[in-house]
């Protein structure tokens, strides 16, 4: 039996921290991610897990150590938010060519400029590119889901890659809501002992982290991160289907909400699907087929998939909570344009950004994205290049 | 037709405003419901007017956004009557409660003809009787409960001194004040 309980975002991800009682979490404390590792310290505190906390004095330091604890073979993790992440930026990149299997907590904030604490993915997306492990969550159970499944898929012999476990800063970090929690014996043998075959405190194979790489050999390390990546695609899928066993609950690359027959969906990833979810159903009430594609796992990117599950809609919107000023699109939308491009499927596509630095995006919000497409749909409407919910006149 | 109730709250940095909204959800979610309990977040410092929201319903609940037509309406700090547009997307059917040491008619001018309910309680007086310090979130928390019949009273004073007792622990001793609060509360409300 599940655990009936209610907590937040960031209290989900701590518990789960504390079940899976991790070697080493290094952090440095920031808004929205602060109260995560004030959390596990005060569960090392109180004695309940024997995890080493390294309080460092920057991001910079935490996430070198997170990743000197795992490449000397420990299960190392840490959390941040939005500046704390560039901060880290440099190491994010030696993160994944060292292939380190470390996980990051990673509550999502714009990227100052102006300063703002609130929601968007502008951390993130930045570093859509570092070659990390992306998955996103819509509310404190997936939150939690995500990161109990993280370390499975991330210290894989097949994938070992860092894994960035995203969730909405302050929207689903901040608000307390009902959850079900899984038994610590469970989540104990599901996430399971991690005995790395490399590590370099094992004195009968000694080993070199991070030599340089000169150019017969870079290009190389490269191509085995982009394999990395592609393998983590069916392990994201067998640790979702063992950890459905354990939890009852489903997840895959992409959630599907009244899909199969829609005419007219939106693509979106974090919390905001939830509130498409409700503008959905009053849509469906009076008739009109609406839904709602939820990128769930954004790295592996699942191109194909989403093409495939898309090619019999009439128009699509991606919704984008990060620019990427290319002043063509944002990082979703290109990435999703160019899967259908790539998969034949031809659909009027239109690419919004929403949620910027936090702006609110309600049920209004995604119902008038659904009646932009039902005039793309029936042709009344040029599909633009892009737009924006709730920008203010 | 709502699937939830919908409560925002208003006060001051500091003020508890935002735990109130978090016991709220506490309460109940203890009681077996769904619910949500966030504070909307900006460049808080102390005494800068915040806001705090509830749903709560019997549902799952999906929607993650401000809430801007709520049922109910909290405000800890009646001199944000002044500055802050209290009831604005208020339902009629619904009500408001007000901190404050006014009667009733001195408030209702204050509310930009606001014709749903209107109840107020001295959360001052009540905290200062039951606790000796000025906390109003314990009898805002039972205010609101009373007004919107969110749970019955009983049950809310039951789950509240579950809650409190786990809550405070280490410091046993407030129990019995803040649950005094609650009880002074119920019965002051107006």
């Amino acid at each position: 039996m599940s655990i009936r309980e209610r907590m937040s975002g960031n209290e989900a991800v701590a518990y789960a921290i504390k079940q899976i009682n991790p070697d080493v979490m290094p952090a440095f404390p920031i808004t929205p991610s602060t109260e995560i590792p004030q959390m596990v310290s005060t569960f090392i505190a109180n004695g309940e897990i024997d995890t080493e906390f390294i309080p460092v004095e920057s991001e910079h330091s935490s996430m070198s150590a997170t990743m000197g604890a795992s490449a000397a073979g420990a299960r190392a993790l840490t959390a941040t938010s939005s500046c704390g992440l560039a901060y880290m930026w440099e190491l994010l990149y030696v993160a994944a060519s060292d292939r380190l299997p470390l996980v990051l907590a990673l509550v999502n904030r714009a990227l100052t400029g102006p300063i703002n604490i609130n929601c968007d993915h502008s951390d993130s997306m930045g570093a859509r590119d570092a070659g990390w492990i992306q998955i996103y969550a819509e509310n404190n159970q997936e939150a939690y889901d995500n990161f109990i499944q993280s370390f499975r898929i991330s210290e894989h012999p097949d994938v070992m890659l860092p894994f960035m476990a995203c969730q909405d800063g302050f929207i689903t970090s901040h608000a307390v809501e009902n959850i079900e929690l899984i038994e610590d014996d469970k989540v104990k043998a599901f996430v399971g002992e991690y005995n790395p075959e490399n590590y370099l405190l094992n004195a009968d194979m000694p080993m070199a982290v991070g030599p340089y790489a000169t150019s017969p050999f870079y290009m190389e390390t490269k191509m085995n991160q982009r394999l990395a990546m592609k393998n983590a695609k069916q392990v994201i899928l067998d640790v979702a289907t063992e950890f459905e066993k354990i939890s009852g609950r489903k997840y895959g690359f992409f959630e599907e909400y009244m899909l199969d027959d829609a005419e007219i969906a939106i693509v979106i990833m974090g919390s905001a699907a939830g509130t498409t979810k409700d503008a959905i159903d009053a849509l469906r009430a009076k008739g009109i087929k609406a839904g709602l594609l939820k990128i769930r796992v954004f790295r592996p990117f699942p191109g194909e998939e989403i093409a495939e599950a898309l090619k019999n809609v009439k128009a699509v919107a991606i919704l984008d909570r990060a620019e990427s000023f290319s002043a063509c699109g944002g990082p979703v939308g290109s990435e999703v344009k160019a899967a259908m491009f790539d998969a034949g499927v031809n659909v009027k596509a239109v690419n919004y950004f929403y949620g910027i630095g936090g702006r609110d995006y309600t049920v209004e919000s995604a119902t008038s994205v659904f009646e932009d497409l039902m005039k793309i749909a029936d042709g009344s409407m040029e599909p633009e290049n892009f737009k924006y919910v709730g920008l203010r006149k | 037709m709502k699937k939830n109730i919908e409560i925002r709250w208003h006060g001051r940095g500091g003020q508890g405003a935002k735990t109130a909204a978090l016991l709220l959800a506490d309460v109940a979610f203890s009681t077996g419901m769904h619910v949500q309990g966030f504070p909307e977040y900006g460049p808080e410092r102390m005494g800068a007017p915040i806001t705090a929201y509830n749903r709560i319903g019997n549902e799952p609940i999906r929607v993650h956004s401000n809430i801007y037509n709520p049922d109910f309406v909290v405000v800890v700090d009646e001199t944000l009557l002044h500055s802050v547009d209290v009831t604005k997307g208020l339902s009629e059917d619904g009500a408001i409660v007000i901190n404050t040491t006014k009667e009733k008619e001195e408030i209702l001018p204050l509310l930009n003809g606001y014709k749903g309910g209107v109840y107020i309680i001295d959360a001052r007086k009540v905290s200062m009787a039951t606790l000796g310090k000025y906390f109003p979130n314990s009898p805002m928390l039972a205010s609101i409960v009373k007004v919107s019949k969110i749970m019955d009273e009983e049950v809310f004073l039951t789950q509240m001194e579950e809650s409190y007792k786990h809550k405070f622990a280490k410091k046993p001793e407030v129990i019995e004040g803040n649950m005094n609060a609650l009880k002074m509360a119920l019965s002051e409300v107006r």
